[in-house]
């Protein structure tokens, strides 16, 4: 037996074929209101599901080795924090590398044409991340003055400079939106590096930036979660100086988070050596063909194989560069030095 | 977003059935395809802050006006006068939009000294408000100083010790108007104006004026020939009216007039679906229409009634002005054009309406047969501008129960109007020589419409003939679902069913005839190209 079909008003009405359909009204995006995320109830959520399910879950596919974390003791709370982007793993592995009082009250930047785009995605993200829509393409007044109202209220801020998520690995150009908020809050920055997240969860070769051409073959390959260690370093706070402006702050910013690159692939000392020599490894990577760039990379890095080389130590067989030296010959700069830098970034 | 125009839907097969409502109910019902649908604009945005609004127009008046404080003074006599019970529809959410003028009105007369204030409730021949009424469009600050002290009154038409002959106009029209406001210093009028015709010279030329005065222009001939009452121009009704004000003020009373406007946003949120679009309804609106339809078609009338009547509208103040009479007006006019306007290009054969609860004369009480022709054929039909939505010899089909109820205490001489009057005759002209003076005068009517709270004697002539251009106008009427007898005392056509009413349209228009449907309340105008 079948049943009656349903009529409106049981079912929805049908639409007037000479009524034009106006463009859903979707508030999402730039649009969407997030506030709901930072009331006490999705806080407790998150709270919960940060602690007891996201920690374990990024401590087990991604094992974390934490640096730095000191220097978080001598700022006084709201932050900015500043982190490099190279995989998905990166907001809940960093959340979760905070101190429990900072952990609770920091929001993340996040892109709102990737992130907001649907009111699922925009539920999800702002609950579980605590996440807040912004524009990341040009400087967006309402992006700007939600995350400014978000640190004036005491909120930390997480974001990610590059404006999205490295397509191979290497460093991309720092946009002032970091730089802009934290001279309009007067709020210290605090610079981050994030390593080796891309060796667990890379962005999908499919949405990668790549040359016109190839073999066709490309869209075969799509992003896998594996097992791969990391490294979270914090360097100290920057503050905005006076007639500092804020492309002069990111770009003093770009540098802290290189050094902290440096740091991770090397040690402390090391990295402070070879910046005091201006012989850091450029992070930006060299300027060669794709392939050679991602050669440039190294082998990816297997979970247990935390530990890095130090400058002047032996260099581990598993580290060791495919590619000797893109790098032009620089001031000071040791061969040994120009081999380390080909497998940092 | 700003709110949308009304429009002309063309029905066809992808058309939802549409709401219609049917007196104390409503339904879904389809209309034939290639019919048209005027549906009414969207509510325009309220004033951000309506008080400061008000200050605002009574500091700078429109016309050639001093600013209200300037004309107060102590020692004088003031009147302010106030629409009744008729406006707005349904009545809106309290704080009312005459409080709110006339507690600005007081606060600059008490700050200049003015001891002698009267306030008045421009009944016309209306039925006298009951405290609660009166507490609703006053507020209990204003009710509370004015009524224990007799200073709160209703217009008596009737009260020869308080009437005042003011004169005669070109046009032989007699100008008697409420003593009280035309002797005082200055009468300030504060008005709703829900519809074109509304305020203006109407509102003291009208709304304060005794029976002999009314009859000038709330007659047959008056109402044959406002093409429409809302078309100010071309409604000799406006124009009767306006010559009356201009007497009045030549008589040396001065009129301070405040109007307002309001939006239409009619229901509230939980009957939010009945002014949406039916296309748009989400699953709320529809689980709401099913609900309230199911509960309202399964609970006695009188409970549904009670339901109704107690919807109070969220309508909001689009505008205010103040001044003098005619510059206001001219505005105000503007302002509610641009609320309820719609054009729409030709006439139709047939014009199909589907009536609600409430008219201007049954608040908080039951409409009568008279009421549902009056609302249709007086009121829908001519909210028109140019021309009328049926074409000359068309056909009105009208939609609601039309039962054979009267309200014993409010609507008196309808009973009898429709026992012996209409079992008579439907014509407007024989029964306005052969009957309406009986009823005007009769001492039992007079004494009701005194002392009660029953409609004038002579109103249910007046709502007939407020139906006179329609009745001239149209071939047929017909009433899709209503009582078959009472339908039949005025001179309509039964029908069950819509499809019934258009088969026996198309005796009278032919085959295949055009409609056009009015999709009302909330309040539209159509201007017909």
């Amino acid at each position: 037996m079948r049943l009656p079909r349903a009529t409106f008003p049981l079912a929805p009405p049908t639409w007037p074929a000479g009524v034009p359909r106006p463009a859903p009204e979707r508030r999402v995006g730039l649009d969407y209101d997030h506030d709901w995320s930072r009331r006490y109830p999705a806080r407790l959520v998150r709270a919960a599901v940060l602690d007891n399910v996201t920690r374990p879950l990024a401590q087990l596919v991604t094992p974390t080795t934490v640096r730095g974390r000191e220097h978080l003791r001598h700022i006084e709370p709201p932050m900015i924090f500043v982190a490099n982007h190279t995989s998905h793993i990166d907001t809940p592995l960093f959340l979760t590398t905070l101190p429990v009082d900072l952990r609770h009250r920091t929001v993340v930047a996040a892109a709102s044409d990737y992130f907001f785009d649907r009111t699922w995605k925009s539920v999800l993200w702002s609950l579980s991340l605590a996440a807040i829509p912004i524009e990341r393409n040009r400087l967006n007044r309402r992006s700007a003055d939600v995350a400014t109202g978000l640190v004036e209220d005491g909120w930390n801020l997480v974001i990610f400079p590059e404006g999205g998520r490295s397509p191979d690995g290497w460093l991309q150009e720092f946009r002032g939106g970091a730089a802009y908020l934290a001279r309009r809050t007067g709020r210290p920055v605090v610079p981050v590096h994030i390593d080796g997240t891309r060796d667990a969860l890379a962005k999908d070769p499919e949405t990668a930036d790549r040359p016109p051409g190839g073999s066709g073959t490309e869209g075969r390959h799509t992003a896998r979660l594996r097992r791969a260690p990391a490294t979270v370093t914090f360097g100290p706070a920057l503050e905005p100086q006076e007639g500092e402006d804020a492309r002069r702050l990111a770009a003093r910013i770009e540098r802290a988070v290189s050094v902290l690159g440096a740091e991770a692939r090397s040690d402390w000392w090391t990295a402070r050596r070879l910046q005091a020599e201006g012989t850091l490894p450029d992070p930006r990577g060299p300027a060669a063909s794709p392939w050679r760039r991602a050669w440039a990379l190294g082998p990816r890095r297997e979970p247990g194989q935390v530990e890095r080389r130090a400058r002047g130590a032996a260099e581990p067989r598993t580290e060791r560069s495919r590619w000797p030296d893109l790098r032009p010959r620089g001031r000071g700069g040791s061969r040994r030095q120009r081999g380390q830098r080909a497998v940092t970034g | 977003m700003s709110p949308r125009p009304g429009f002309v839907l063309d029905v066809d097969g992808s058309t939802p059935p549409l709401l219609m409502w049917n007196g104390e109910g409503y339904q879904l019902d389809r209309l034939p395809e290639g019919s048209r649908v005027l549906y009414p604009p969207e509510p325009l945005a309220a004033l951000d802050d309506p008080v400061a609004a008000i200050r605002r127009a009574l500091r700078e008046p429109l016309g050639e006006s001093r600013p209200l404080g300037e004309l107060l003074r102590p020692g004088m006599r003031l009147t302010i006068c106030f629409d009744d019970i008729s406006l707005p529809l349904p009545p809106m959410r309290a704080p009312d939009a005459r409080q709110l003028v006339i507690e600005e009105v007081l606060e600059m007369a008490a700050a200049a000294g003015v001891d002698d204030v009267v306030l008045v409730a421009a009944l016309a021949l209306h039925r006298r408000m009951t405290e609660s009424e009166l507490r609703h469009a006053l507020g209990d600050r204003v009710y509370e100083a004015f009524a224990p002290h007799g200073l709160l009154t209703q217009h008596d038409a009737e009260d020869p010790d308080n009437l005042i002959d003011l004169g005669v106009t070109e046009h032989g029209e007699e100008v008697e108007i409420n003593k009280r406001a035309a002797t005082s210093d200055l009468l300030v009028y504060v008005n709703i104006n829900l519809v074109a015709m509304d305020g203006g010279h109407k509102s003291v030329a009208t709304g304060l004026a005794s029976y002999r005065s009314l009859r000038h222009h709330h007659n047959p001939q008056t109402m044959r020939h406002s093409r429409s009452f809302m078309d100010q121009p071309s409604s000799e009704l406006h124009s009767s009216n306006w010559r009356m004000g201009r007497l009045i003020a030549a008589s040396g009373v001065k009129v301070f007039q405040i109007e307002t406007t309001l939006n239409t946003d009619a229901f509230p949120e939980q009957f939010r679906f009945l002014q949406r679009r039916e296309w748009e309804w989400s699953w709320r609106d529809r689980a709401a229409f099913a609900a309230s339809s199911a509960a309202m078609s399964g609970a006695p009338p009188r409970i549904v009634r009670q339901i109704l009547h107690a919807i109070r509208a969220p309508q909001a103040m689009t505008s205010v002005q103040a001044g003098e009479v005619e510059a206001v007006h001219e505005v105000t006019t503007r302002n509610v054009w641009a609320q309820q306007g719609v054009e729409i290009e030709g006439q139709a054969d047939i014009l199909s309406l589907a009536l609600p609860y409430i008219c201007p004369y049954n608040v908080n009480s039951i409409m009568n047969p008279i009421l549902v022709a009056c609302l249709g054929l007086g009121y829908f039909f001519n909210l028109y501008r140019g021309r009328p939505l049926v074409r000359e010899g068309g056909v009105v089909i009208l939609r609601h129960p039309t039962r054979w109820e009267f309200h014993p205490a409010h609507h008196p001489s309808y009973i009898d109007f429709f026992d012996q009057v209409l079992a008579a005759t439907t014509d407007p002209v024989e029964m306005h020589k052969k009957y309406e003076e009986g009823y005007a005068t009769d001492p039992w009517y007079v004494h009701l419409y005194r002392t009660g709270h029953a409609y004038h004697g002579v109103h249910p002539f007046y709502m007939w003939y407020w139906c006179a251009h329609a009745l001239e106008h149209v071939g047929r009427v017909v009433i899709v679902g209503g009582d078959p007898a009472a339908v039949r005392r005025m001179g309509f056509s039964p029908a069950s069913t819509l499809q019934d009413a258009l088969e026996m349209a198309s005796d009278v228009v032919g085959p295949s005839p055009t409609l056009t449907h009015v999709h009302v309340p909330p309040l539209l105008m159509a201007d017909v190209r």
